[in-house]
């Protein structure tokens, strides 16, 4: 199983999202995503939910990262 | 106005039965086409003066503009404001430039409202019946059009939208006689309902199945292509807001939503509300609706109901 990581850090709304989605077509089972603020955490959140996909969500200093799985 | 209850613009009482209401707003362009900007940041800046039940009378440029474009888009910008100026039944007198990287633009504007007849977000009363007269989803679409992210369908209707002058509206709220009343804009819909609650020491109940929506912005706020405004939004009114179980994320999320040039928010006394929504109809040319009432107050500022079986 592969796993692929985004790095969405000091990318502003919505690149964070289209690049979690460009990821998620790739590789459909699991997605790691690095964002570096509350918006891009929540707005990626929403946008995996939404697909139906469990998010696990630790921050890391100012990061945060989401681990995006079925 | 005191600057207790946040209200919309500042007002001088000239005379007995004269006041002039003071306002002004700029910002950054929210679609590429620069007349369409030029007409929605006007038709912005003029808002905070129907929403006090004013009549604009004089406005006058504020424009930032880099060196390196071409004066052919400054140009276009200051026509598409001045054409929403003169619909607005107002004259454009000037106004200021200054040099800057990224362009503004916006109004100052002078409106004049008979000072017992001042329209104010401290005057919902319980009883009251609330109208929303523009629908919400503006800085979702914006965010989702700078992204390449919406049809054609969904740019017109926002664009319409926001470039949609409040006159109407106020006209309508005027002609029924009401005294409560904001503008929606950069807080979103809950951030401005929170300011009429307590500006006015009542609770609103909202009803989210009745709010008018740009149907385009609920399958984007699902995607997560939601401005950091909105979330700035939530946090501000954190405590004040009681959501019911169950209500969507989406649709929670879009009541947060900042709105360019959103439309008004009207708090009018149930015996009249038929009057205005039959008024409404007539004259406005937005989807608007019955969105809530307005109760004692309680413990929060607002509690949203859920009804919401309209969004899916």
């Amino acid at each position: 199983m592969t796993l692929k990581n985004v790095d969405a850090r000091g990318r502003a709304c919505p690149e964070p999202v289209l690049l979690t989605k460009r990821a998620i077509d790739q590789s459909p089972e699991r997605v790691q995503v690095f964002v570096d603020n509350t918006t891009a955490m929540e707005n990626v959140k929403r946008f995996a939910v939404n697909l139906g996909y469990k998010v696990e969500i630790t921050k890391d200093g100012q990061d945060f990262v989401l681990k995006i799985s079925r | 106005m005191g600057l207790g209850t946040s209200d919309d613009a500042a007002v001088y009482r000239v005379s007995g039965d004269k006041a002039a209401i003071l306002t002004m707003d700029f910002f950054p362009p929210v679609v590429d086409d620069p007349y369409t900007f030029g007409s929605i940041a006007a038709a912005n800046a003029l808002s905070d003066v129907y929403a006090m039940g004013g009549r604009p009378v004089a406005a006058m440029n504020i424009v930032c503009f880099p060196t390196c474009l071409s004066v052919d888009v400054m140009r276009d910008i200051l026509r598409g404001g001045a054409d929403k100026v003169m619909e607005a039944g107002a004259v454009l007198a000037g106004g200021h430039s200054i040099e800057d990287d990224e362009p503004k633009y916006g109004l100052s504007v002078m409106g004049l409202v008979h000072p017992d007849r001042i329209l104010t977000n401290a005057a919902a009363r319980p009883g009251d019946v609330l109208i929303l007269t523009k629908p919400l989803g503006t800085g979702i679409l914006n965010t989702a059009i700078k992204a390449d992210m919406v049809d054609d369908a969904g740019y017109t209707k926002a664009v319409e939208t926001m470039a949609y002058l409040n006159a109407d509206a106020c006209e309508a709220a005027l002609e029924t006689g009401v005294a409560g009343c904001t503008d929606i804009t950069g807080f979103g819909f809950l951030g401005h309902a929170c300011e009429m609650a307590d500006g006015s020491g009542v609770t609103l109940e909202i009803w989210p199945a009745q709010l008018p929506v740009i149907e385009e912005s609920i399958e984007l706020a699902k995607m997560g292509i939601i401005p950091a405004g909105a979330y700035n939004n939530q946090a501000f009114v954190e405590g004040r807001v009681r959501f019911e179980e169950g209500i969507k994320q989406e649709v929670i999320d879009i009541m947060f939503d900042p709105q360019t040039s959103g439309g008004l928010l009207i708090s009018v006394t149930e015996d009249r509300a038929d009057a205005l929504m039959k008024l409404l109809k007539d004259k406005c040319k937005t989807p608007f609706g019955m969105i809530g009432r307005v109760k004692k107050r309680g413990k929060f500022s607002i509690e949203v109901k859920d009804n919401t079986p309209r969004y899916t």
